[in-house]
C-alpha cells in the first residue's frame, strides 16, 4: 500500500499549512502533494514557501501561481458578479505586492501537472480539472460520464483536484476515482473552522480516500489578516466557516448549504 | 471575408428548446422572438430528449440546460427533467410566471433527490414593477417575484437572470436594487447573473434606436470628461460594437472555450442548432440529429462577436464582461471602481 498526502489551495494560509505538516509527518506517507494556488486570501504570501520546501512538498502551479508567475492583472477565476470582482481584485493586489522576485521565479518552474504510476494505477494530479487549470470541478456539476471522459482524455485511472475550495471523491461505475482533494486556506462554507487534506491510499485491490481536518490557530491568522488591514470578509470567513465572498461561482446545491 | 471555423470539441452542454419559441409573453429584447402564438419552432417530444441525451450521455455530457419559448408550457417538462437529473446537472430557463405552488413542490423534491444541482434561472428585467414590466408585460413582475418567492420557501434559490440596460456607473445602484427587491419578496439569498444584451431578435431593432440617442448623449458626456477619465466607461454596456465581424486574426491566442460553438449543441425540433444565439440563422442548423450533426461552424454572425467580447453568455456564471486578462509585468491595481458595502444592505 503506498500512502500519499494531497492538497491544494493554501492561500497564504501558513498556520494550517503549518499544523497540516505536521499531522502528515505523523502518518509515515510516502509523499506529500501541493496541487497549487499558493498564495490568494490570507497574509504575508511569502511564508509558505520555506514551508513547503523543507517538508519537500511536490508542487504544482494552480492558476493563482500562474498569474502571480506570469505578471497577469488577475487571479483567473473568472469572477463577474462586481462584488466577487471587487475582493478577488484586493486579494491578487495585495498577493502579487507581497510575493518576493524569488518566489515568483520559483512558481515560474513549477509543472501544472504530475502523473504517477502506483500498484499498476495511473494517477494525474492537476490543479482544476484535467483539461484546464481554472476549471471549477463541484460535486453537484460533475456527472459521471463527464469525469470518465476527463480521465480518457487523459490515461488516468485517479484524478485528483482542487481550485473549488470543497472536498469530494466519487468511485465511477467502471472502477476509476475522481478526487477533489479539498484546501487547506479557508473552510468549506459548512459553518465549521476547520480546514482539510487528504490521504490517499493506493493498492493492488483497491484505492481508499481519507478527508483530513485540520484545527488550527484560526484566530492567530485573523489577527494576522486584520494587521494587514485585508478585508473584514476574509477574516469572517474563516472565523465563522461561512464564505461570504466568491459565491458566485458556486452551484447550487454547495450555495445552498452555505449561509450566504 | 474569410470568418474563423471552429470545432466542436466536445459535448459539455446540451441545450433543448423544448418548446419551440412558443411563450406566454412577448419580450421587448427577446432575442429568438419568442411569444404568444409564435410556432417558429414548436415542442420536442420527451422520446427525442431521450434519444439526444442518450448520445450525449454517451460521449460524456456535463450539463443540460431547457430553454424555449416558456419551458414551463410543456406538459412534459417535469418529467424531461427527472431523466435528465439522471444523468446531468441541469438548468431551466424560465419567466418564472407559471410556477405554481404544486409546481415549485415538484421542483424541489426533484432537486432534493439528486445529487447534481437543479437550477431554475428566472429572468426579470427591472427591479420595479413599472420598468420590468415596460420589457416583460403587464403583470409579469409580481408573478416572476412569486416564483422565487415560491422556490426559496422550498430551499430552491433560483439564478435570477437580467439583461444588463444599465451603464456601468448604474451597475452597483441596479444591483443593489434587484438584491432589496427580491429580499422584500421572500427570497432571502438572492442570486442574481447579468446578461449582456444581444443584438438578435426583436433586440436588434430596439437596440438600433436606442444606440442613435445613446452615442448622441455619450459624445456629449465623452466631452465632458475630457480631461478625466475614460469615456468608454460611459458608453451604454449594451450598445453594438463596433466591429461587428469575427475574423481569424482576434481569435489568436483567444481561449476558445469561452465560445458556446466549441463546447455545446442545441436541439430544437426542426433539428440541431451550433448554439442557442443563432437559432434563427439556417446556416447555424448542422443536421437533423446530434449523432450525425456537423462538427464545426464557421463563425459569420454578429451574435458570435457578442460571445467573443463577453464570453460563455449562457452558462450560469455570468458572462466574461471584462474580457481575458492580459500578461503584462506591470499589472495596473488602480483602486477597483466597486464599492460593495452597496450590495450588502
Amino acid at each position: 500500500m503506498t500512502r500519499l498526502a494531497l492538497f491544494g489551495g493554501i492561500y497564504s494560509n501558513y498556520h494550517a499549512l503549518e499544523v497540516a505538516l505536521a499531522d502528515i509527518e505523523r502518518r509515515r506517507v510516502q509523499a506529500v502533494y501541493c496541487l497549487g494556488d499558493l498564495g490568494a486570501f490570507g497574509p504575508y504570501p511569502d511564508r509558505v514557501y520555506p514551508l513547503l520546501r523543507a517538508a519537500r512538498v511536490g508542487c504544482l502551479q494552480g492558476n493563482y501561481d500562474n498569474s502571480l508567475a506570469g505578471g497577469l492583472t488577475d487571479c483567473q477565476c473568472g469572477y463577474t458578479d462586481p462584488r466577487d470582482n471587487h475582493f478577488a481584485r484586493l486579494s491578487y493586489a495585495y498577493t502579487f505586492t507581497h510575493t518576493s522576485e524569488e518566489n515568483k521565479a520559483w512558481l515560474r518552474t513549477l509543472p501544472q501537472n504530475f502523473r504517477l504510476e502506483i500498484e499498476g494505477r495511473r494517477l494525474l494530479l492537476c490543479h482544476g480539472s484535467p483539461r484546464k487549470i481554472n476549471e471549477f470541478l463541484w460535486e453537484s456539476t460533475s456527472p459521471d460520464q463527464f469525469l470518465a471522459y476527463l480521465l480518457d482524455e487523459a490515461d488516468a485511472d485517479v484524478a485528483c483536484v482542487t481550485h473549488t475550495g470543497i472536498k469530494w471523491h466519487r468511485k465511477l461505475p467502471d472502477g476509476r476515482h475522481f478526487v477533489n482533494v479539498g484546501v487547506l486556506g479557508r473552510p468549506e462554507n459548512d459553518g465549521t473552522t476547520a480546514v482539510w487534506y487528504t490521504l490517499l491510499s493506493v493498492g493492488h485491490e483497491d484505492l481508499n480516500v481519507e478527508f483530513v481536518p485540520v484545527e488550527y490557530d484560526f484566530q492567530a491568522l485573523a489577527r494576522d489578516m486584520a494587521r494587514e488591514r485585508l478585508p473584514e470578509e476574509f477574516i469572517e470567513t474563516i472565523s465563522t466557516g461561512w464564505w461570504t465572498t466568491c459565491l458566485e461561482v458556486l452551484p447550487h446545491k454547495e450555495r445552498a448549504r452555505g449561509r450566504f | 471575408m474569410k470568418h474563423p471555423i471552429i470545432a466542436l470539441k466536445h459535448i459539455d452542454n446540451l441545450w433543448f428548446q423544448v418548446t419551440g419559441t412558443l411563450c406566454n409573453i412577448a419580450c421587448a429584447h427577446c432575442f429568438n422572438g419568442s411569444g404568444p402564438g409564435v410556432k417558429t419552432f414548436g415542442f420536442l417530444t420527451i422520446d427525442r430528449v431521450r434519444d439526444e441525451l442518450e448520445t450525449a450521455i454517451s460521449v460524456g455530457l456535463k450539463a443540460i440546460f431547457f430553454t424555449g419559448g416558456e419551458p414551463f408550457l410543456h406538459p412534459q417538462l417535469l418529467e424531461m427533467l427527472r431523466l435528465s437529473l439522471d444523468a446531468a446537472p441541469t438548468t431551466v430557463l424560465t419567466n418564472g410566471t407559471l410556477i405554481t405552488d404544486r409546481t415549485a413542490d415538484e421542483l424541489a423534491k426533484m432537486e432534493r433527490g439528486t445529487r447534481y444541482s437543479l437550477e431554475i434561472r428566472v429572468s426579470l428585467d427591472g427591479y420595479t414593477e413599472e420598468r420590468n414590466d415596460a420589457i416583460r408585460g403587464r403583470g409579469v413582475f409580481c408573478r416572476a417575484l412569486d416564483a422565487t418567492r415560491r422556490l426559496s420557501q422550498r430551499g430552491i434559490l433560483p439564478l435570477v437572470t437580467v439583461v444588463r440596460t444599465w451603464s456601468e456607473e448604474e451597475e452597483l445602484t441596479t444591483l443593489a436594487g434587484f438584491v432589496r427587491t427580491l429580499r422584500q419578496a421572500g427570497y432571502s439569498k438572492p442570486r442574481i447573473k447579468i446578461l449582456p444584451s444581444l443584438p438578435l431578435g426583436r433586440e436588434l431593432t430596439r437596440a438600433q434606436a436606442r444606440v442613435a440617442s445613446a452615442h448622441s448623449a455619450v459624445a456629449s458626456l465623452a466631452r465632458e470628461q475630457e480631461n478625466q477619465q475614460d469615456a468608454s466607461l460611459a458608453r451604454p454596456a449594451d450598445a453594438i460594437p463596433d466591429e461587428s465581424l469575427l475574423t481569424e486574426e482576434m481569435l489568436v491566442g483567444f481561449d476558445l472555450d469561452l465560445l458556446m460553438c466549441s463546447n455545446s449543441r442545441l436541439v430544437t425540433d426542426r433539428g440541431v442548432w451550433v448554439c442557442p444565439l443563432l437559432v434563427e440563422m439556417p446556416d447555424a442548423r448542422l443536421g437533423d440529429r446530434l449523432r450525425t450533426a456537423v462538427p464545426h461552424y464557421e463563425l459569420r454572425h454578429v451574435a458570435c462577436t457578442s460571445c467573443y467580447h463577453y464570453g460563455t453568455i449562457c452558462g450560469n456564471v455570468s458572462a466574461q464582461i471584462e474580457g481575458p486578462a492580459d500578461a503584462t509585468t506591470a499589472p495596473d491595481f488602480s483602486p477597483a471602481r466597486f464599492k460593495p458595502s452597496v450590495l450588502s444592505g
